[in-house]
């Protein structure tokens, strides 16, 4: 008696969504614009650098070398992967990438030290941008954002007021992307709102 | 009242604004300044000399400064719930309609009740209150402490909550330059020009320090204008950034630095909605230089504190900067040079000048040139008293030779006294920083040592006075500071010319003797702030205090808002003097942060109200809140607590939620589990070592209930781990642990056991976890997931199933935290509202219910299934609960070895039973200590506590589980728990499991 069907795509729901239109009225371009980028594809991946097989393998899988290099991106197309660790790194791709990514590293790792999974659902991902948006963060974030310090294709995990973030830039104007937990998402856009907020009044003289 | 405004204003000059009058109130009188006057130099302005009343004497008290080390001139400053206490007119920035009031004043400025204790102050010498408010004991509380209450205490806290924001920014930089005087401007600008990111945070509302009150000139332009130059081409500098209104008020390890940025103080209470009112900036600085700049030294002679009595660079910076005719016939009581630019100003500003009493016998050029400017000098002399009470009416001169006074003198007329006693260095932030001091006995200050960080000192906060060296000083610091952060080569920029002024050295005059032994007549204030005296300082000596830290905290000297900054050499100075000790011998005092005092505000920021912590829901929240559920605060995540129908309470709705279970089919949202996956050949290997129990011989598709220990064998965390193939396994924990979990397995991979192959991935948020549980749980699911063989021989209980439910892919864990028949249904977290809805819709015809974390306590609870944190606190072993079963004699594991040391293995340790209360309506209250007998003589011996407490509708009764000391081999036995209010309760001791023993109804 299946009465009630759920469909996988169209009954999802991302974390911010009934934030969406709070956020786009917190947003204002020509200062700073949060915006929720939901449903990305999100594998974590663990795996040895020095382990030659690993990385061919994941070449073949995914059409990219995995970055070695301490908090830097790799982009190759529409999929890109993050360096979160020595052995650990978040592939991002568009929404639906998944089951076939992980089939194929599936396919290419049998019988290598690995692990593959789906993060798809673990966490959100909210886009800031704009020329305000480096300041935004400096209100909730002690590391260095400044152009000399960090920039696009580079990659951290830290905390970003009282939340545990991955943060991407992924553009000079700045652009960011904050990879957040779910559950911490609604009290994230609304400690961004919060700090963009003044960035729509008169500045101070 | 009105009083007509700047009545006492030059005829033109200064930095005010002329065009920009503004009205504003002190103490009820309504007075008028100018845009750019401070509050101290408007009061001035309007000829206010007497602003405060002395903390302990209640003595009028003028302005004696002109910044942050302003001991006297504190105020309340605006009413209601933006009143703010303690504020240094000096620092307050004009702005219309300000209103302020004087502290320390009852009930007014004037009228003071509290002067009577000038009557008295021959008893009120240091230690006092130490001394008489001692006994009898009993008159403390009503008597002494109510009055000292009343008439203690510096200004009001706010007692309305604060409608203001605050927030807080973090920020690098190569060089941080502190203070925007000459030379935190030359070092800015030498820093900056390398391209260096330079931050340049300065306390006042512009930047220019001494420069602007200066009427020196550099490379032939007014110091002002040099100021504007030195500003624009910072500006011009992409990479530097000037902040004015911006204190540096903390100097921590590793270059960390914090500061307090009034953005919007000086445009009055409210008037920027939307801005936060204060901004908190922690920087972290590559290099540091500090350019704070030196705090005049009062002279210490007898009433010393009269209104119109203030440093001489006070009295320069008021006329020059502010325009202000600070009087008609001014004495300069000098022992250096320095107090020569007040007589300059003084002069320029056509304000007569009765004399210039100078310490020195040689008083050098500057004298020279006075006199040549028709100014009486008189040399070899001090200032040994002075007249009036609201304002000084005039002095007494007197040779002084040796410490000696000549017998007689003469008697000077004035209403104006500038004092200066020579230099202090601000070391504060350079102490904070972990510098020491030492003292120059050349220059009689204290002068920063060895940096004891990326630092460096310039100008006159290193000791360096005149304002070529100063220039120098500050441009090799900002060039050397950027050189060492890795811009520019260092090269030192030129130093503007400046005109070369022929100097005389200062004179150490520390106590200048007052016309009668010390403590006769006069004070001799050092501390204005805390009124402490001359007097007070030797009497400690005398007492026995040697230490500068117990003089310090025996006669408060330097122990106000101020921390000291005008008292601390000169009290150091006369403490050693008294003493027969060099200053250095004797030490100093260690400044520690805030400089100047910080609201709790700015400390705060945002982190107020719904921003304070984190709240965690889970994707299905939404549906909780729209049903009405109450909730509860697990860790972060708000979970829900219970679901009350219409005019139930929690015990109604609970009772309801535990028989739908029990009879029916009940639904909870699990979703804050911790879940990790873990993979590679030895992930069975590794959980064997992690877990008490076995699990690299589980078959695939199969649960099991696991525990963890910590090394002390104590435990740790408890879950239900399957295995989802040959070297997959899926790990749940408890709500609470799910992060401490995950460090804990990657500590042990990559410290203890880095040879194993296993890799775990956190997954908690990748899925919505909804258990539904109750005797049609088995009926829902075949309605739910007509594909999935449910009967119990497919799908046995401790075991787990992939496939549809409701059109998704899913992990099904036949598992139960209830004691019912129970399948915990696993989506990914997008879906899981979406799923829970399909169990509410497909359940309906089951009467589904909802039910929160109480139920769920309460139900596990009839089973006596344990709760982590509950039944467990970090010194519980997995034998203490009864738990033998789980624990493998066969293998190694995380805390094994601890399991037998003669404390985890004595036999009267506290142990896991049931308790049924003798009364069975009775709820043992959660924590009750449980005792063998009732009555008898404390200390009675205590057997244990009860770890949770319940009312179950399932059992007809209230029941208990408590850990017991040898509770086991007590079955059977009473004890009592003594209840707050004397009651006592009695419970008969039974096995911790209520219901279903057997295990039929999750097994079935």
């Amino acid at each position: 008696m299946a009465d009630v069907l759920i469909n996988p795509v169209a009954d999802r729901l991302s974390p911010l969504e009934l934030l969406r239109v709070t956020l786009a009225a917190a947003s204002d371009p020509s200062q700073v614009a949060i915006r929720e980028l939901p449903f990305l594809c999100q594998i974590a991946l663990r795996g040895s650098p020095g382990n030659t097989l690993f990385m061919a393998a994941v070449q073949k899988a995914l059409g990219l070398d995995l970055p070695v290099k301490a908090g830097s991106v790799v982009l190759a197309g529409s999929v890109r992967a993050l360096w979160l660790g020595p052995d650990e790194w978040l592939v991002v791709a568009p929404d639906g990438a998944a089951p076939a990514l992980l089939s194929a590293l599936a396919a290419a790792l049998e019988g290598v030290h690995a692990q593959a999974v789906d993060v798809s659902a673990n966490r959100t991902v909210i886009a800031l941008e704009g020329p305000r948006a480096a300041e935004v963060l400096a209100k909730g974030l002690t590391l260095d954002l400044h152009p000399r310090a960090f920039g696009p294709g580079r990659v951290t995990q830290t905390i970003l007021a009282r939340a545990a973030v991955i943060l991407e830039q992924t553009g000079e104007a700045p652009a960011y992307r904050l990879y957040v937990r779910n559950s911490f998402a609604t009290y994230l856009a609304s400690w961004l709102m919060d700090a963009a907020a003044e960035y729509r009044l008169p500045p101070l003289c | 009242m009105t009083k007509p405004m700047g009545s006492h204003r030059t005829a033109n000059g200064g930095r005010i604004d002329r065009s920009r009058p503004l009205s504003f109130m002190f103490d009820g009188v309504t007075y008028g300044g100018f845009a750019g006057d401070t509050l101290a130099s408007a009061l001035l302005a309007n000829g206010v000399h007497l602003v405060g009343r002395s903390f302990k004497y209640h003595r009028p008290r003028g302005v004696l400064t002109a910044g942050a080390d302003e001991p006297n001139a504190l105020v309340q400053l605006e009413r209601g719930a933006r009143t703010e206490p303690n504020l240094r007119a000096t620092q307050v920035e004009l702005y219309q309609g300000l209103v302020a009031t004087s502290v320390n004043a009852w009930p007014s400025l004037t009228h003071d009740l509290g002067a009577v204790n000038q009557l008295l102050s021959r008893f009120f010498v240091a230690g006092f209150y130490y001394k008489t408010f001692m006994r009898p004991k009993v008159l403390w509380d009503r008597v002494y402490e109510p009055f000292l209450r009343r008439m203690a205490g510096l200004g009001r806290a706010p007692e309305l909550p604060d409608p203001d924001i605050y927030d807080k920014m973090h920020v690098h930089c190569d060089v941080l330059v502190v203070g925007a005087g000459p030379a935190g401007l030359a070092a800015a600008l030498a820093a900056g020009r390398t391209g260096a990111r330079v931050i340049l945070m300065d306390e006042q509302a512009e930047a220019g320090g001494s420069l602007l009150s200066s009427a020196e000139s550099l490379d032939g332009k007014p110091a002002p204008d040099w100021v504007a130059d030195a500003l624009a081409e910072l500006a011009s500098l992409p990479a530097v950034r000037v902040l004015q209104r911006t204190s540096v008020f903390g100097y921590y390890d590793q270059n960390f630095l914090c500061a307090v940025e009034r953005r919007t103080d000086h445009l009055g209470p409210g008037a920027r909605p939307g801005l936060s009112r204060q901004r908190l900036w922690h920087v972290r600085a590559a290099r540091v230089v500090l350019a704070t700049g030196a705090h005049e030294r009062p002279l210490v002679f007898a009433d010393n504190d009269r209104p119109g009595v203030m440093q001489a660079s006070a009295v320069a910076t008021y006329v020059r900067r502010f325009g202000v005719r600070l009087g008609s016939r001014a004495v300069i009581f000098t022992t250096n040079d320095s107090a020569y630019d007040a007589v300059d100003a003084l002069l320029a500003a056509g304000i007569g000048i009765a004399a210039v009493v100078d310490s020195r016998p040689d008083p050098g050029p500057r004298a020279e040139a006075a006199r040549a400017a028709g100014v009486v000098v008189h040399a070899g002399c001090v200032v040994a008293a002075t007249h009036g009470t609201r304002r000084i009416t005039g002095v007494e001169v007197r040779g002084c030779e040796g410490g000696v006074l000549a017998p007689a003198g003469l008697r000077l007329s004035c209403d104006l006294l500038a004092i200066s006693g020579g230099w202090s260095p601000a070391v504060h932030l350079f102490s904070q920083s972990q510098g020491r001091v030492r003292w120059d006995e050349a220059k009689l200050c204290f002068v920063p040592g060895e940096a004891a960080q990326a630092q460096t000192s310039a100008g006159a906060c290193n000791g360096t006075f005149g304002l070529g060296a100063v220039l120098a000083e500050g441009l090799a610091a900002g060039a050397s500071a950027a050189h060492l952060a890795g811009f520019g080569d260092g090269a030192v920029p030129a130093t503007p010319a400046v005109a070369e002024v022929a100097a005389a050295p200062g004179d150490a005059l520390w106590l200048v003797p007052g016309l009668k032994p010390l403590g006769r007549a006069g004070k001799h204030f050092v501390d204005f702030q805390n009124d402490v005296t001359a007097f007070d300082i030797r009497l400690a000596a005398r007492e026995g205090f040697e230490s500068v830290e117990h003089v310090k905290r025996y006669t408060t000297n330097g122990m106000a808002t101020d921390q000291g900054k005008t008292s601390n050499v000169n009290g150091l100075a006369i403490l050693a003097d008294t003493l027969g000790r060099a200053i250095p011998e004797v030490g100093t005092t260690t400044f520690r942060a805030p400089y100047t005092p910080v609201t709790f505000g700015v400390m705060a920021g945002r982190d107020l109200g719904e921003m304070l912590d984190p709240v965690r829901t889970t994707p299905i929240h939404a549906w909780h809140v729209a049903r009405g559920a109450l909730f509860e605060d697990v860790g972060q995540w708000k979970r829900p607590w219970y679901f009350p129908l219409a005019g139930e309470d929690m015990h109604a709705a609970v009772r309801r939620e535990a028989k739908a279970v029990r009879d029916g089919l009940g639904v909870l949202d699990a979703s804050t589990l911790g879940k990790i996956e873990i993979r590679g050949r030895d992930a069975g290997v590794f959980l064997d070592r992690i877990y008490t129990n076995l699990f690299s011989k589980l078959g695939i598709g199969r649960c099991r209930y696991g525990l963890m220990c910590k090394e002390d064998g104590m435990v740790f965390d408890d879950g239900v781990t399957a295995r989802l193939g040959p070297d997959h396994y899926y790990m749940t924990t408890t709500t609470g642990g799910a992060a401490r979990v995950l460090d804990w397995l990657e500590d042990y991979l990559q410290t203890e056991w880095p040879d194993l192959e296993v890799y775990c991935t956190s997954v908690t948020e990748q899925w919505s976890t909804i258990a539904v549980s109750g005797p049609r749980a088995r009926d829902l699911l075949a309605d739910l997931a007509p594909g999935m063989a449910v009967d119990p021989e497919s799908f046995p209980f401790l075991s787990m199933r992939e496939g549809m439910v409701a059109g998704l892919a899913a992990r099904v864990f036949r598992i139960s935290f209830t004691g019912e028949l129970s399948y915990e249904i696993n989506v990914p977290s997008h879906l899981g509202l979406a799923m829970w809805q399909a169990v509410m819709a497909a359940g309906a015809r089951h009467g589904i219910t909802p039910y929160g974390t109480e139920t769920m306590h309460l139900l596990r609870a009839e089973k006596g299934f344990i709760i982590i944190g509950q039944e467990t606190d970090g010194t519980v072993t997995p034998l203490d609960l009864g738990m033998d079963w789980i624990v493998s004699k066969q293998k190694d594991f995380v805390g094994k070895r601890s399991l037998t040391r003669s404390d985890t293995a004595r036999a009267d340790r506290k142990r896991l039973v049931g308790l049924l209360p003798e009364d069975e309506g009775e709820v043992l209250p959660e924590g009750a200590q449980l005792v063998e007998m009732a009555g008898g003589t404390p200390p009675v011996p205590m057997l244990g506590h009860v770890t949770s407490s319940y009312w179950s509708p399932n059992l007809g009764r209230s029941f208990a589980l408590a850990l017991i000391k040898g509770g086991p081999e007590r079955l059977g036995q009473i004890v009592f728990a003594p209840l707050a209010g004397g009651r006592t309760v009695k419970a008969r001791i039974v096995e911790p499991v209520f219901l279903d023993r057997e295990g039929s109804r999750q097994n079935g």
